[in-house]
């Protein structure tokens, strides 16, 4: 029954996610909120693992989600309803495909889709930097407002922000490369407070 | 029977070859679909990858479903899928198999903590390649920050906003809004 609900879950994520491996996760984020078969934070790790290793990145993050949830028949499952309505998309308009390319609805409606899939994905991210930048238990349990904030976290995100965004040679580097970096720095400087 | 083995160890080994997916990807199948195999121009894996975007799904996806259409009918098209997922099946499971065997060691936490910090910067910097592309006038701005906050503040599914963002690009495009592309 579980992987009944996880196909049509996930058959729902690759009918309407748009832009790409990152747009799958605010619907993945909404699966985790509904069913919690996994939480936000190892949705977090998901992500970092599913960029870090080969094959696309949607696939992966379908194929880690439903190991999670019911194992290798789960991985299989997720996968195949993830790309199941790109296949029937793709094989119907295969025949019309320079129509499809030029129709004006199809681009007014992508017009209206692409600004709302970057939003939907900002809104996931907001979610994820609570998760790893701030400390709300620590807040809510009257630790003062300092305590809100996980200051060795923030210094580190900057820090890649600025790498990615702002440093010549590093924003050339793979993701892979600053993923394994942040596993290291996490460790040695006990991120997790463990 | 021959050609569909070879649509599908041909999009495994793309899989394989691919880190990120998307863009990461089109060198790769210049490489092994234009060059090596001749299974498509150059200009029709350009158009593939257009059409690719204004299609739901994965980018990389609909790619091998067109190719594989093109050269061996329906059962191509599924079976250059099925290759071009099947290395991620594998991987992802050994991974995600090794990882929850050693989730609950003290470095293995901290390590992750560290990647979530990092996986928020990633995360932020999608978004910003996206914007770039997607906020181009004052109705896609509006569309962004209305879709931004509600999402933030409600549970709806996403589905929903989807669907009624598509509604409002043909709207405003049919009331002759928007910048002129």
């Amino acid at each position: 029954m579980i992987l009944l609900q996880l196909f049509w879950e996930f058959f729902k994520t690759g009918l309407f996610s748009v832009g790409g491996g990152m747009a799958t996760i605010p619907f993945l984020s909404a699966i985790a909120e509904k069913t919690g078969w996994f939480t936000s934070g190892q949705l977090a790790d998901m992500i970092a693992v599913s960029e870090s290793t080969p094959g696309p990145i949607g696939v992966n993050m379908a194929t880690y989600v439903g190991f999670t949830t019911a194992g290798i028949p789960g991985a299989v499952v997720a996968t195949v309803g993830l790309v199941t309505p790109s296949v029937i998309v793709i094989l119907v308009i295969a025949r019309f495909l320079t129509k499809f390319r030029n129709n004006r609805f199809v681009d007014a409606a992508f017009y209206g889709l692409r600004p709302a899939s970057a939003a939907l994905i900002a809104a996931a991210g907001v979610l994820v930097l609570r998760l790893s930048l701030l400390n709300e238990t620590a807040y809510a349990a009257g630790e003062g407002f300092l305590a809100l904030f996980n200051w060795k976290a923030i210094a580190l995100a900057a820090l890649i922000f600025v790498l990615t965004n702002f440093v010549k040679p590093a924003k050339k580097l793979h993701p892979v490369f600053f993923i394994l970096g942040a596993a290291v720095v996490g460790a040695v400087f006990h991120f997790g407070g463990a | 029977m021959k050609l569909l083995l070879d649509l599908f160890l041909t999009f495994a080994r793309i899989g394989v070859l691919t880190f990120g997916g998307g863009y990461a990807m089109l060198p790769i199948i210049q490489r092994e679909v234009v060059e090596k195999k001749k299974w498509a121009t150059e200009e029709e894996v350009m158009d593939y990858y257009a059409i690719g975007q204004c299609t739901p799904g994965v980018i990389a996806v609909n790619t091998a479903t067109f190719i594989g259409r093109k050269h061996a009918g329906i059962p191509g098209g599924i079976l250059a899928t099925l290759g071009v997922v099947f290395p991620s099946l594998v991987i992802i499971t050994v991974i995600a198999a090794f990882i929850a065997n050693f989730a609950d060691l003290p470095i293995v936490k901290n390590a992750f903590a560290g990647i979530r910090a990092c996986v928020c910067v990633l995360i932020a910097n999608a978004v910003v390649k996206l914007w770039k592309k997607a906020v181009i006038d004052l109705p896609t701005l509006l569309v962004f920050l209305v879709v931004f906050v509600a999402s933030v503040l409600t549970p709806l599914s996403p589905v929903v906003y989807v669907l009624l963002a598509a509604g409002a690009g043909i709207l405003i495009k049919t009331l002759g809004g928007g910048k002129k592309a």
